[in-house]
Formats: C-alpha cells, structure tokens, sequence
C-alpha cells in the first residue's frame, strides 16, 4: 500500500517535467522570428569583428613602416 | 592584416556559434528553459580565461628564466584579457542567474570565489602601475602572477566542490553533462571554447604587437633627442 502511495506521488510530482509542459521559445520558431534574433546577433559579431580586422590591419601597416626605416 | 589561419577559423566558429547557439536543439528543463544556451557564451569566457591567463603565467616564468621584454609583453597583455574574459564571465553568470536563481548575486563559493579571483588579477595591473622601472615591474609582478594563477585552481574548482554551492557542478549539483541531452550542446558547446578563446588570443597578439610599436617609437624619439 505504501508502496503503490509512494510510486502515485512520484509520477503526479514529475508531470510538470512532461517535454511539451516546459515553455521555450516554440512560439519565435514557429513564426520564423528565431531568425531575427539570429540575425541581429550576427550583425553585432560581424561589427566587433569588422573592427577588429580593422585594427590589425593598421598595425601591420605601422609595423611595415617601422619595418622600412 | 597579420594573416593567420586560425584568425579564419575564429571568425568561423564565433558565426557558428552565434547561428546554431539559437538555431540548434538544447534540452527542456523547467528553470533553465531557453536561458540554458547562454552555455555558449557563460562557460566559454570561463574557459578562455583559464587558458588564457594560463598562457600569462607561462610567459612570465620565461621572462624570469630570460629577462627579454617580449616576454613581459605578453604576460602583461594575456593577463588583461583574461581579466576582460572574467568580468564578462562573471557578467554573463549574472545575467544567467537573475533569470534562473532570481537575484544578480547570491553569496555562493563559486560566485564569490570568481570575484575575489579578478581581485587578485586587478591588483596585479595596480602592482605594475606602481613600479616605475621596466625591469623591475616585469620581474616583481611575473613572481606576483604565478601566486595569483596558483589561487585560481582552490578559488574556482576546489572550494566551491567542498560546500554547498548554487552553481551547476558545484557543491552537489549536476553539471551539464549528465543530462542525457546534453549531447546535442556539445557540438556547438566545444567549438564555442575554441573560438572566444581565440579571440581572446587575436586581441592579446594585437596589444603585445602595439606595445612593441609603441616601444620602438619611444627609443627612436630618445634617440632623436639625444
């Protein structure tokens, strides 16, 4: 008795842990706006690395005048 | 630009990052719910920093072996990334933590541990502000660099395991990695290590690369005076 008590308990605490209870961001896939937040992350990495590059490239040009004289 | 392929392969695994960090499937777990991908972008600072600031305690025990400036250079400018990668790390947890736990700290070990770590690290840059001569700024704050690397391994991955600790993989909790699902983060997980560690690497180059340029321009211009 305690035993089949036990395992009721068990299975009503663990319903919350059914897949389709947990929220996740079904709802921005389904519209296709994952994209955009995709999108709009990968504009700023594009940024941060575009001046990146940037800044490499100017010390390699110093470097090669340092170089020169 | 100082080409590089490894400078390639960051940009490329940064976008991936990015794209498939949102694009690709996690697990559903109650608490964490979309908030669990910030594991590409949390874990990785912490990561980095280790190697990191691995590599400028590597540099400042060759500059004691071999006195040379380069090597100075180099210790001084991985530490600085490392502490940029740690207070993003810590940033990141932050953020992470006010949605999961509810409140952008808790007195945790993990937490304070992490903390007290970049401490150490900030006073380290103080250190070398306050010594004027070059030589003996490299020598005193590279001893100073190895006892504050070896209080990062107690700090972060010792004392938090020995007591209770909010923080996943620590006191008692699971780590990522038992969940059976987890497989399918670490093909975009692993891949997120290698590329913010080798941005971190790129902007060190380019500081030590300065440092040299702005080292010449100063003993050309004394050189003039002179």
């Amino acid at each position: 008795m305690k035993k089949m008590l036990s395992l009721l308990i068990a299975l009503l605490a663990s319903a919350n842990l059914f897949a389709q209870e947990v929220e996740m961001a079904d709802a921005l896939r389904a519209d296709g706006k994952i994209y955009v937040v995709v999108a709009v992350v990968s504009a700023m990495l594009a940024g941060v690395l575009f001046y990146v590059i940037r800044l490499d490239r100017k010390i390699t040009r110093l470097e090669k005048d340092a170089g020169d004289k | 630009m100082k080409a590089s392929w490894w400078k390639i392969l960051c940009i490329a695994l940064l976008f991936y990052t990015v794209i498939m960090g949102f694009l690709g499937p996690v697990p559903r777990l109650p608490i964490l719910n979309e908030g669990i991908r910030n594991l590409y972008f949390h874990v990785p600072m912490w990561f980095g920093m280790m190697m990191i600031l691995g590599i400028s305690v590597v540099y400042s025990i060759r500059y004691l072996r071999d006195p040379r400036l380069a090597h100075d250079d180099i210790a001084v400018q991985s530490a600085h990334t490392g502490i940029l990668f740690g207070a993003l790390g810590l940033v990141t947890g932050m953020i992470w933590a006010r949605f999961t736990w509810g409140a952008w700290w808790v007195n945790d070990p993990k937490l304070n541990g992490a903390a007290i770590a970049m401490l150490i690290y900030c006073a380290y840059l103080v250190l070398r502000n306050s010594l004027e001569d070059e030589g003996q700024r490299a020598r005193i704050s590279a001893i100073y660099n190895i006892f504050a690397f070896s209080t990062l391994v107690p700090l972060l991955f010792i004392l938090p395991r020995l007591t209770d600790s909010l923080h996943p993989g620590n006191g008692g909790n699971p780590g990522f990695n038992v969940y059976d699902q987890a497989k399918f983060m670490r093909p975009v997980f692993y891949p997120a290590v290698i590329g913010w560690t080798l941005l971190g690497v790129w902007l060190t180059q380019l500081h030590v690369r300065l440092r040299k340029l702005q080292r010449v321009a100063e003993e050309k211009s004394e050189a003039v005076a002179s």
